[in-house]
This record gives C-alpha cells, sequence and structure tokens, in this order.
C-alpha cells in the first residue's frame, strides 16, 4: 500500500483548489482508532481506518456532500473535522485557522461557528428540557447577550415551529419537529458551517422533503456552508453542489452534483448509482443494475492496493491489488480514484458480467 | 435517464412483467379489520377496511409511512398478532381456507410452509445462540418428515441458492458473525425452505445499505420467479416497489387509499397522498434546482376515519366533504380510490412525462 504522503499548510495552500473562499480545507485527515488486546498490558494490535488521507474544499456559502455507506467513516470525518473525535494525523483548516492545534478556551470559541445537526433528533435532544432551554444553551455556554424570550422566538420561527413550542418538551413532537428542534439548536448560535450528519433518513418519506427545503430555505437566508452527510444519494445530489463519494475511509470521487450523475467515473459510484432504485416503473424496468459482490471489507483491515479491488466488477491483473490509486484530476473540477478510470470511459477496460447473482 | 447516464453495461435486471398470472386467487383479504385495546377502554383501530386479493406468482406491494398499518395487516395474515388485546374481524381466505377460523395448530402447520415471512431487522429475528445450518434445518425438519442429514444437504442447498458464499462454513456460524446483508439471504432462506406459495417481505432492505439491498432484491426476484411464489412486499420506498410489485397499495393511516397496477399508479396518482409521496421524493434522475413539494404537516396530524378522510389535514385538495363523511374505496376500471376530491391529471405532481 502507498503511503499517502501528509501534506503541509504550504502545499495545501499552493493546489490549485485551495482559493480563498473555501471555509474550510481538510487535507490528508486520518482517523485511527485502536484496537486493544490484554488484560494487564494494554497492547495496541491494530487500529480501525475509519477515516484514512481525505481531503476536501468546502467553498463559503455552499453545500457539499458526503455519501458513502454504512461504516465508510463518513461520520467520523464529519465529527473529525469538529474535532469530537480526534484526528490521528492530517489537518483541518477552518476559516484559515488549523483547527487540529485549537486548545481549550480557543477551541470551544472555535466551535460556535461550527454547529451540527444530527440524525435521530430524539436521542439528541435531552428529554427533560424544554425547547426555551434546549436552544437558548448554547448561547448561554458561549456567553452571549440575548433576551430570552426575543430570541428564542426569533429562532423558532427560522424553523417553522410557532413560539408556543418554547414551553414544551421533545417527546410532545412529531419526527420532523424535532428534527426542526436540532436544527434551531444548530442556527442560534449563528454559525457559519453546519455538519450534518444524516438529518433525514430518520424522518418518513412525506417529512423528509420539509426537512430538505428548510436546509435550504435557511442557507439562502442565514448564508450557511453546509457539509451534509448521508448515504442516501438522491437526497444528497438534491442538495448538494459538490458531492465526494467515500469506500472504506477515503474519497474515491468528487465532483459537482451534475457531473457525478451524468458521468460516474469511478466503478463504485457506478455500481452505486445504479442500486438507487428510482420510483418510476418505466425507468425501473430498463435499467441496468450493476450488482457489486460481497460486503464492505473491514476498515481494521483493508485490502491492499485498491480498497474499492474486492468488490470491483472492472478489477485488472495488475495495479488493483497492489497500489492506492490517488485521487487525481479527470477532468476539470472532475477527481477519481481510480487507475483505470479513462479505459472505463474509453470501454477499453469493461466490467465481469459471468455471475448472474452476486456471491 | 438513458441506460448509459446510470452506468451502462451489467446485470439486467429481469423483466417483472412477463409471469405467468394465474387466474384464480391465492389469498384473499375481505374487510380486515384490527382493534387494540385494554379492556374497558377505547379500542384503537389500527387496520380496517383493508381488501385485496393476491395470486399465484404475483407481486403485490403495500406502500406507507409508519403507523399506516402495513406491518399490522402482514402479522394479521400470519396469525401472528397478540391472542389478548387485539380483535381482528374480517376474512382472510387462503386457497379455500379462512385463516382468521384456523386454530392455532392449523396456523402453526401454514406458517413456514405454506405462507412464510422475511422481516426487517435480520438481527432481531435469528437466534443468537443458535448456528444458521440449525435454523435452517429446523424450519424444514419441522414441516417435514425428513432426516438430519438430508435436512443439512437441503439447508447448504438453500444458502446456496440465496447467493451465500462458502454456505458449508456458514452453517456452522452464529449470525453475529455475518453482516446485515448475509443475515437477511439467511431469512430469505429460511422463508423459502418449504417452498411456501406465499411469501410477506416486511420492509427487507430497510435495514441494509443500498449496494446490499441491490443485491438482497435482486436474489428475492430470482427466487420467487424459479418457484413461482406469490409476493407481498411491504415497504415504505416507493422505488423499490416501482421496479418490483405487479400491483401497488398505498395504505394511510389504516386503510388503503388507493391501489392501482404499477405503471398506471406511478404515471398518474389519484389520490392526493399518493401524488404529494411521489412529489416529495428526491429522485436521482430529477434535474437539479427543482425545488420537492413536501406534505404538509406529519403523519401524526390526522381525523379519526369516522369523522372524514384522515389526511384532510394535510391535504391540498381538501374541499368540505372531506370533513363532513367518511370517503369509501371506489372502483373505478382498474383502480380503486378513497377520496371525494381526486388530483386531475394535469395536477398530479409526482406524475411522470
Amino acid at each position: 500500500m502507498t503511503e499517502r504522503r501528509r501534506e503541509t499548510a504550504e502545499e495545501a495552500s499552493s493546489k490549485p483548489d485551495s482559493t480563498n473562499d473555501q471555509l474550510l480545507v481538510v487535507r490528508g485527515l486520518k482517523v485511527h482508532f485502536p484496537i486493544k488486546h490484554g488484560i494487564l498490558f494494554d497492547r495496541t494490535v491494530g487500529a480501525v481506518q475509519a477515516v484514512d488521507g481525505v481531503d476536501l474544499d468546502v467553498p463559503r456559502g455552499r453545500t457539499f456532500g458526503l455519501v458513502g455507506e454504512s461504516g465508510c467513516g463518513k461520520s467520523t470525518l464529519g465529527r473529525a473535522i469538529l474535532r469530537l473525535v480526534e484526528p490521528t494525523a492530517g489537518n483541518v483548516r477552518f476559516d484559515g485557522v488549523d483547527v487540529a492545534s485549537l486548545q481549550g478556551e480557543k477551541l470551544r470559541s472555535m466551535r460556535r461557528r461550527m454547529q451540527m445537526v444530527f440524525q435521530d433528533p430524539l436521542a439528541s435532544l435531552n428529554p427533560r428540557q424544554s425547547v426555551e432551554t434546549i436552544i437558548s444553551e448554547p448561547l448561554r455556554a458561549h456567553g452571549i447577550e440575548y433576551s430570552k424570550k426575543n430570541r428564542v422566538r426569533e429562532v423558532l420561527d427560522l424553523v417553522g415551529l410557532p413560539a408556543s413550542a418554547a414551553t414544551r418538551f421533545p417527546h410532545e413532537f412529531s419526527g420532523g419537529q424535532r428534527q426542526r428542534i436540532g436544527i434551531a439548536r444548530a442556527v442560534a448560535l449563528e454559525p457559519e458551517l453546519i455538519i450534518a450528519d444524516e438529518p433525514v433518513s430518520a424522518l418518513d418519506v412525506s417529512i423528509q422533503a420539509q426537512i430538505i427545503n428548510l436546509l435550504e430555505e435557511l442557507q439562502e437566508r442565514l448564508g450557511l456552508t453546509y457539509l451534509v452527510i448521508a448515504h442516501d444519494l438522491a437526497v444528497v445530489r438534491h442538495i448538494s453542489e459538490e458531492i465526494a463519494v467515500m469506500y472504506l475511509g477515503g474519497i474515491v470521487e468528487q465532483t459537482d452534483s451534475e457531473q457525478l450523475y451524468l458521468t460516474p467515473r469511478h466503478p463504485y459510484t457506478i455500481a452505486l448509482m445504479s442500486a438507487v432504485p428510482v420510483p418510476d416503473p418505466a425507468i425501473e424496468d430498463h435499467r441496468q443494475r450493476i450488482l457489486l459482490s460481497g460486503d464492505l471489507p473491514s476498515p481494521a483491515n483493508p485490502p491492499s492496493g485498491c480498497r474499492f479491488h474486492t468488490r470491483c466488477p472492472y478489477r485488472q491483473e495488475t495495479r488493483c491489488d497492489t497500489e492506492r490509486p490517488e485521487l487525481r484530476l479527470i477532468s476539470p473540477g472532475h477527481r477519481v480514484a481510480c487507475h483505470y478510470a479513462e479505459e472505463i470511459v474509453a470501454g477499453t477496460v469493461t466490467p465481469k458480467v459471468d455471475a448472474a447473482l452476486p456471491v | 435517464m438513458t441506460d448509459d447516464t446510470i452506468g451502462g453495461r451489467g446485470v439486467n435486471a429481469p423483466d417483472v412483467v412477463r409471469r405467468d398470472l394465474s387466474t384464480e386467487a391465492l389469498l384473499t383479504v375481505r374487510d380486515l379489520r384490527v382493534e387494540f385495546g385494554k379492556k374497558g377502554q377505547r379500542p384503537t383501530t389500527a387496520v380496517d377496511e383493508v381488501t385485496f386479493e393476491i395470486r399465484r406468482g404475483e407481486h403485490l406491494g403495500i406502500v406507507g409511512e409508519s403507523g399506516s398499518g402495513k406491518s399490522v395487516t402482514s402479522l394479521a395474515i400470519m396469525g401472528l398478532l397478540p391472542a389478548t388485546g387485539v380483535r381482528v374481524s374480517g376474512q382472510i381466505m387462503f386457497d379455500g381456507e379462512d385463516l382468521l377460523a384456523a386454530s392455532e395448530k392449523r396456523m402453526r402447520d401454514v406458517r413456514g410452509r405454506d405462507i412464510a415471512m422475511i422481516f426487517q431487522d435480520p438481527m432481531t429475528s435469528l437466534n443468537p445462540v443458535v448456528t444458521i445450518g440449525t435454523q435452517i434445518s429446523e424450519v424444514i425438519r419441522g414441516h417435514r418428515d425428513m432426516g438430519k442429514a438430508e435436512a443439512n444437504e437441503r439447508a447448504v442447498e438453500l444458502l446456496r441458492k440465496v447467493a451465500m458464499p462458502d454456505p458449508g462454513r456458514r452453517m456452522k456460524e452464529y449470525p453475529h458473525q455475518l453482516s446485515g446483508g448475509m443475515r437477511q439471504r439467511v431469512l430469505i432462506a429460511i422463508a423459502l425452505a418449504n417452498e411456501p406459495q406465499l411469501l410477506i417481505a416486511d420492509e427487507p432492505t430497510t435495514a441494509l445499505d443500498v449496494t446490499i439491498q441491490a443485491q438482497i432484491l435482486e436474489i428475492l426476484k430470482q427466487v420467487v420467479a424459479d418457484t413461482g411464489t406469490a409476493l407481498i412486499m411491504i415497504t415504505h420506498d416507493l422505488g423499490v416497489v416501482a421496479g418490483l410489485c405487479d400491483s401497488v397499495h398505498v395504505m394511510y393511516q389504516g386503510r388503503v387509499v388507493e391501489s392501482a397496477q404499477r405503471r398506471p399508479l406511478f404515471a398518474e396518482p389519484r389520490h392526493p397522498y399518493t401524488g404529494g409521496l411521489l412529489a416529495s421524493v428526491p429522485r436521482l434522475d430529477s434535474p437539479r434546482g427543482q425545488p420537492l413539494k413536501p406534505i404538509p404537516g406529519s403523519p401524526t396530524d390526522v381525523l379519526p376515519w369516522t369523522q372524514g378522510c384522515a389526511f384532510t389535514p394535510r391535504c391540498a385538495n381538501r374541499i368540505d366533504t372531506c370533513t363532513e363523511k367518511t370517503p369509501a374505496l371506489k372502483i373505478e376500471g382498474q383502480r380503486a380510490l378513497r377520496c371525494f376530491n381526486p388530483l386531475t391529471l394535469s395536477s398530479a405532481g409526482g406524475a411522470t412525462p
């Protein structure tokens, strides 16, 4: 496996992508969780490489989507950016400040500018706090002067909840309303960046659209920057301008939303796209589905070379299992981590279709 | 969308329409009503006026959100609802026999042999301390006079059928040693063990990742097609139904609000709820920048069916009649609809060109 080079800040700024309007710049981010063994001596016998060398640029005022299946490290990446888990290596620059090196009070005050919206609103809201307390707590924690009555009402209004909601408790609300409370808590501090980790996947289908529309509306009104983490490609494609596809701790493809849909280049993205069901029988009947064999390998013992080679229908004899592909630019604004991306487009490398059923 | 845009070459989805459907109904559910309640309290009606039939080899979809009564319907068919605190009425005719009148002993025979079920969460429906092999052969031996060795052989064969890698070794493993997708395959293998005539799949892929979901749906399609089993697919995912089912029933608050063949249903949804669902789901193939049209409110904002249409509080098409009397399920040609003021063709939001 080729070790990804850890880039310094100087190198990062020389990259063509990292112009000044990038709110968030992530370089070579790694999060490894040690696997401990033994009773007396805590020997570290290995590491779960949840995030293994990720570069990201999130432009100000835009929505960046991070898509991947469970276990690919997308949530860990989001948490590492906020330093809710400690990164093992790499750096995260938020508005020019290296978040990874911040300590204590400085880190705390930085967090005011980056907030998170969680997946399960019932689990992430304190059941014993009223909505008013939930929303005003971050304001108090950061020592912000506010008029309790007005600010809470303002924020509730922003997320489309009635002022009367302030005195009620989370269990009194429906799932969609609870997610609105979670969003209200995040926007109360007037952050610049919101990391939304699966913001709609716990909600009923008819409610998801309400929350997606709310997020879009808030972005327009407050000029927010979003990093949306989700497994649902259709949702991510709907709200994001730029999308990165993650597989087993690394980004395999990154481009704008339209290009990703029209010309997916990485075999994993192609398979992922073909697997998403479309609610339209006319299309479903004529779709060709690329079925991936097997399951996601363990991030504690990732495959050598390209991490996708164990399931890739386009796998070649050489390079795929020995050399880890770099995320490289194949056309303007389109990065792919595949040795054979061009050959796949040209049709000289074709998928194996021998198996009618995935094994 | 053309085939190239989605990635081109690959395994072609088998055509769902080209199957021989016999004309006789295998299962007929008539006026199914399920009420939950304690003594002395007013019962809650979870399912009411549910009527449908399914023929051999047919694939039927039941779509609804949480609380719509879709799972309760399936549990009622299987006779798996608790004996106390629940009142089930109506008729469930399976192959000429009324299952609601059948004894518990008889139901034990029917379950697992004639009707089988796949549940949503494979981890909680498999026994964690029993090997996969034993769990499969148990089901076979429970219904057939078969020796242990023979049953084991059959179990391996079933695992091979659901494309389980290395079936011989998996037989000796426990559920926790398998991934989610593999556990779901085991459940499918168990369900198919006695070649049932009817298979009920309750959200079989909801807990799985998209690529694994595609694998499982493909396997399900193939094994069902091989044996000519009728399939009832219960899901909230319109996409899954679109590619799999012949006819679709949309449920809201315990009642079927619209049912039709899948093509007309998706092309021209008539009930405002069906139309709303289709318009509110972000589609992978929709052009970007198109705002979603959500259904306002939440599934908890309901009017009791006895006072009108339950969907009224969230409906954009509501008229005064909606709160005055209860709409009945009217059959117009191939479609059944429970609505006073249905969508017209032009206003059907989710309709495809």
